[in-house]
């Protein structure tokens, strides 16, 4: 929904963000036992109850752990008694929280809790990944999350859009945080190649972990935290199925997510990137114009913990915390779903002035 | 904390899917050693050949036959093959335009090693000695220094085309259960059954998951309870259960252990399976070695009354 569409509709905004530790293991917890702490806190930030709460909507993929149906007893720490009005996608949480967006636009409700989860520890997250491939002419093949991403870095080095001391800068950048939340910080090895011209230090740690933010609209969000993140725009857009008929070393779709958020009309101080892959953030910032004034990624991105179906969602938070502590006032944040950022989403997130 | 339990989960499902005309065209052409392409309405030829236009969306259906020979277009070395994949020894993944198409096709391509690989460099097919009509059927892409293959329209009709695939696939995990649902099964076996109480609103879940559904908060602590218990409801069933070794018919009841507060479930034996009813008091019967009751049979008390069990149902 662009930018336009939704001026003269309510304004909506993320008033409150949480988050757990990305751990490489959480054996000891169930995802609902990992995933309670994190609504409490994000409730807390508030002061609402569940019963508070207008809408409820969840990103998960039931794939990653193995669990089928696991989003229903991810449901158990929300206290879904009386009866939720709730939602679930099976993907990131960003998209669970478009659909919160929309659902407050509409004036159906006044308040959502948007949460995502992914353990993938129990799993081999390089193969889970193939089963969401084309199942015709490329699942058969098995190809694996990192060769898919090499594909796409090596064509950008062919382009000579980047090459492997650049994107080596990108992984170094990206760990060098404070993110307490983060699985990797500070100095971590370039390592060697996974798939050529990947290395370990180019790719996402992988772990489990959550994250949960808080929507309100109008007055409410007022009430709710002393300096909203309004959500401007928010849009999502796919690009062809095919690998072979894409462009690899572009993003057309995030570009015209961009658009439609309206992330062109004024200039932005802070973009929260979802690019596992040091490769990807070279093709994000061509797709979304963003030049050397703007922030990327100071909370580390996905290249320091990438929580699958809630590192998009976290992007989000992450851009609008910056916003509530007024450390950014207008703020770009991107999540991305599929193979070689397959799908993206984009929304553009303003604080009040001070 | 005990230990925290683990298992291996095995996650197996070949899915059967249909093929539309374009894709059947084009796998059963694999198995016959030939490439398919198909033609978008502004002229430009897609392999593999999808049923629509990516850009239009238009039902595309004009097949052309390119040739097995082409050029990669990205590549990226892949050391330690894993299971699935086309190729046991390092080989490179390359996305390939085949001469007469534009666009590219993804699979492995065998090379001895990545200094003998690049973009633009000039592949052809190595095509598997058993063919079905998968793209498995092209076993891999190999070097080629030859001249580029014509291009012809082709009618894409063969005798016996394949019209589905069979994909298998396997996932393997190692499921671990979390911190309650382990302490509930190391209880198990010392044949106790230990739920989880409510701190808000003092309900015992058994089998406990971690957190109150209804309150949202954590559970933690521990409650014992039955062994004995109450047949809250029950159904007959007539209909016997794949690889489960239990003559029909049987009941299975939903069973209030005393203490719980809610319901689990399990086979109830040792009586008619008509003379079952609401209220009956049963126990659970252990077998020797078994993790939890084979099932419960009726203690001879009298039947429990129907209030005691009426929020439970
Ligand atoms: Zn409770």
């Amino acid at each position: 929904m662009t930018s336009e569409d939704v001026s003269g509709l309510r304004d909506v905004a993320v008033v409150a963000f949480a988050q757990s530790d990305t751990l490489r293991t959480t054996e000891e917890q169930s995802e609902v036992e990992m995933l309670m702490p994190v609504l409490h806190d994000v409730l807390g930030q508030t002061g609402l109850r569940t019963a508070d709460i207008g809408f409820t909507c969840s990103g998960s993929c039931d794939y990653l752990a193995g669990r089928a149906f696991s989003f229903t007893l991810a449901l158990d720490g929300v206290g879904a008694w009386p009866p939720l009005s709730e939602s679930h996608v099976e993907t990131d949480g960003a998209w669970a929280l478009y659909e919160a967006w929309t659902k407050l636009l509409t004036g159906d409700a006044d308040t959502a809790l948007v949460y995502s989860y992914g353990k993938s520890s129990p799993g081999s997250l390089r193969d889970v990944l193939t089963r969401q491939l084309d199942p015709y002419y490329v699942a058969p093949l098995w190809p694996d999350s990192v060769a898919l991403a090499a594909l796409q870095a090596q064509a950008l080095i062919d382009a000579g859009e980047t090459d492997e001391p650049a994107l080596a800068g990108i992984a170094a950048r990206s760990r060098e945080i404070a993110n307490p939340r983060a699985q990797l910080r500070g100095s971590v090895p370039h390592g060697d190649y996974v798939v050529r011209p990947l290395r370990t230090g180019d790719c996402p740690p992988i772990g489990d972990g959550a994250a949960a933010v808080i929507l309100a609209a109008g007055d409410r969000a007022r009430e709710l935290c002393s300096r909203p993140a309004w959500i401007r725009g928010i849009d999502h857009r796919i690009e062809a199925h095919s690998l072979g008929v894409r462009d690899l070393t572009d993003s057309p779709s995030a570009r015209l997510a961009a658009e439609r958020a309206g992330a062109f009309e004024r200039p932005l101080d802070t973009a929260e990137l979802h690019a596992p892959f040091t490769a990807q953030e070279v093709v994000l910032r061509k797709a979304l114009r963003l030049d050397d004034s703007v922030r990327i990624n100071p909370s580390g991105g996905a290249l320091a913990a990438n929580p699958m179906m809630a590192a998009g969602l976290a992007r989000i938070g992450e851009a609008a915390a910056r916003i509530h502590r007024g450390e950014s006032d207008r703020a770009l944040a991107h999540a991305t779903s599929g193979p070689c950022l397959q799908q993206n989403l984009v929304a553009v997130l303003e604080g009040d002035p001070r | 904390m005990p230990e925290v339990l683990k298992a291996p989960l095995v996650v197996e499902f070949p899915f059967t899917r249909s093929l539309g005309p374009v894709q059947s065209a084009f796998l059963t052409g694999l198995r016959e050693r030939v490439v398919l392409g198909v033609k978008t309405g502004d002229g430009r030829t897609l392999v593999p050949p999808v049923e629509y236009d990516p850009v239009t969306a238009e039902e595309i259906r004009d097949l052309v036959h390119v040739g097995s020979t082409g050029t990669v277009t990205t590549w990226a070395w892949n050391p330690e093959p894993r299971r699935g994949q086309p190729l046991t020894a390092p080989f490179a993944w390359a996305l390939v335009r085949l001469d007469g198409a534009d666009t590219a096709l993804l699979h492995a391509l065998d090379a001895p090693g990545p200094d003998a690989v690049h973009t633009g460099m000039r592949v052809r097919i190595r095509w598997a000695e058993k063919r079905s009509g998968a793209i498995t059927d092209i076993a891999c892409f190999e070097p080629y220094d030859g001249d580029d293959a014509e291009v012809t329209v082709h009618a894409g009709e063969f005798q016996d085309p394949v019209i589905g695939i069979v994909a298998p696939a396997r996932l393997d995990y190692t499921y671990s259960p979390g911190r309650a649902q382990s302490a509930y099964i190391h209880a198990l076996s010392d044949r106790r059954t230990v739920g989880e109480r409510c701190p808000s609103c003092r309900k015992v879940y058994v089998p406990p998951r971690g957190a109150c559904p209804t309150c949202g908060v954590a559970t933690a602590e521990q409650v014992e309870v039955g062994p004995r218990g109450t047949v809250t409801t029950y159904c007959i069933v007539n209909i016997k259960a794949k690889n489960l070794d239990i003559e029909v018919p049987y009941v299975y009841a939903h069973i209030a252990l005393d203490g719980a507060d809610l319901t689990l479930h399990g086979r109830i034996g040792g009586i008619p399976y008509g003379q079952v009813r609401m209220g009956l008091r049963v126990e659970p019967v252990w077998t020797e070695g078994g993790r939890y009751p084979d099932h419960y049979r009726p203690t001879g008390e009298p039947d429990a009354d129907y209030d005691t069990y009426r929020e439970l149902l």
